[in-house]
């Protein structure tokens, strides 16, 4: 197991987490930052590299995968490291204040304040409205995604989803599974055209079943999943018996294992107080997309602001006898670390 | 001087309620619903990514067509109709005047 320690553990690797490493850095504050995404710069590398921003104060105008750049050259004179390609899980509060966080691939990181810098969150599977569907998560039936083919082997399956994830699947279990339903509430696929076409040879051949103008709209089971009901949009109803029912629809921003911390939210964001963006959780503050307060803009600005006073906040957490005197960079330049 | 656009939301079959919204300000339709305190997440801003803003058009003039990442976002939705958008992706401009909508289901 990997083991980390650091002064404030950012979560997200967007550019208000990253420049929340260089406002660290002037207080001489060391940091580790953790992303779910394998590379730096959040939505600005994963969403719009090539678009450029207009609103950073000094550019007229960047690229996002530009500013992601320029950031982490400017905060490269503070060694900052990084756990990328995990997601934070959990963490504990030590007895002195101070935390130890979780990674869903085991790394542990001991730190003594979390800057949560998550932005718009972890992008999950979307889940069709459908009564009782959650009381069949977690190995019940219901899977949202396929991290294991061979869980599925020799199964009745049923798929729904007209997307590029529901297709290809369907073509992938049909040779694990027992029987593959794919059910699609259109007639047509716009995924990926020779796809759409492998999936109608598969049906044509008799390995796969499919379903259109319908929906999945029930499930039955007692503890375990043992049948879905397909509603056609002419209202027909059928029930179908299945082992497992795999929604494809799509990924969709949330808020993540954060949402479980206990910690005050609104509006699926983070409750802050702008005085530092402290949480309700003494020593856990957020600044960026995630967190909310009266006014709040979600700008990258407004994230850079609110990332120089949370390290304000973080060192008083960690230095409550200490008196800071702000210091500017003009005059010091950037110290070392 | 520009004119405001005036479009309709249809709270309960047969109910419509008229909203109104200034066409100079670069808003887009989401923007507005969320301003006339419309229960829409919106979590990603506007950039068609969460799907959370997904509307229904009943009614009303002819609007551009979707971009293909719009497609895609509401062809991954459990639920679609003929009408269905994203009112993210759709400009406030005067050529909406009149358009009668309903918010669609959202699920997360």
């Amino acid at each position: 197991m990997n083991s980390i320690s650091t002064d404030i553990c950012i979560i997200g690797a967007g550019p208000v987490g990253l420049f929340a490493v260089f406002e660290a850095g002037l207080l001489k504050l060391r940091c580790h930052v953790v992303d779910a995404l394998p590379q730096v710069g959040g939505q600005l590398s994963e969403i719009y590299p090539k678009k450029p921003i207009y609103d950073i104060p000094g550019f007229p105008d960047i690229l996002a995968g530009d500013l992601v750049r320029n950031l982490m050259r400017q905060i490269e004179p503070f060694h900052p490291t990084f756990t990328l390609g995990e997601r934070v899980e959990r963490f504990a509060k030590l007895e002195d204040g101070s935390f130890q966080l979780f990674t869903s691939d085991g790394t542990e990181i001991l730190c003594k304040t979390i800057a949560i810098a998550g932005g718009l969150g972890s992008f999950e599977p979307r889940k069709p409205a459908i009564e009782q569907l959650e009381n069949f998560e977690s190995g019940k039936g219901v899977y949202y995604m396929v991290r294991d083919p061979e869980t599925f082997r020799d199964q009745r399956l049923v798929i729904a989803g007209g997307g590029d994830s529901a297709l290809d699947w369907t073509i992938f279990l049909a040779d694990v599974a027992k029987e593959v339903t794919l059910v699609h509430r259109g007639t047509t696929f716009r995924g990926a055209a020779d796809s759409a076409e492998k999936v109608k040879k598969l049906h044509d051949a008799g390995k796969v079943n499919l379903v259109l103008s319908s929906n999945v709209t029930h499930v039955h089971g007692n503890g375990q999943l043992n049948a879905v009901t397909i509603t056609a949009n002419d209202g027909t109803t059928a029930q179908l018996p299945v082992d497992s029912f795999i929604p494809l629809f799509g990924l969709t921003p949330k808020l993540g294992p954060i949402e479980d911390w206990g910690l005050e939210l609104e509006d699926n964001a983070v409750k802050v107080n702008t005085l530092d963006y402290s949480t309700s959780e003494p020593g856990i503050f957020a600044i960026g997309d995630i967190n909310t307060y009266p006014g709040k803009l979600k700008l990258i600005l407004c994230g850079f602001h609110e990332a120089a006073l949370m390290c304000q906040g973080a060192f008083k957490y960690i230095n409550p006898d200490k008196k800071y005197v702000l210091k500017y960079t003009t005059v010091n330049g950037v110290p070392t670390l | 001087m520009t004119e405001d656009v005036r479009v309709y939301v249809e709270e309960a079959p047969g109910q419509r309620r008229e909203i109104v919204g200034p066409t100079d300000m670069g808003l887009s339709l989401m923007e507005l619903l969320k301003a006339n305190e419309y229960d829409i997440q919106a979590t990603c801003g506007g950039m068609a990514l969460c799907g959370t803003c997904h509307i229904e058009v009943l009614a009303g003039p002819a609007l551009d067509e979707p971009s293909d990442d719009e497609l895609a976002m509401l062809e991954s939705l459990p639920v679609m109709s003929q009408g269905s958008r994203l009112s993210c992706q759709i400009r406030l401009t005067e050529r909406l005047d009149g358009l009668v909508l309903r918010l669609m289901p959202q699920t997360t």
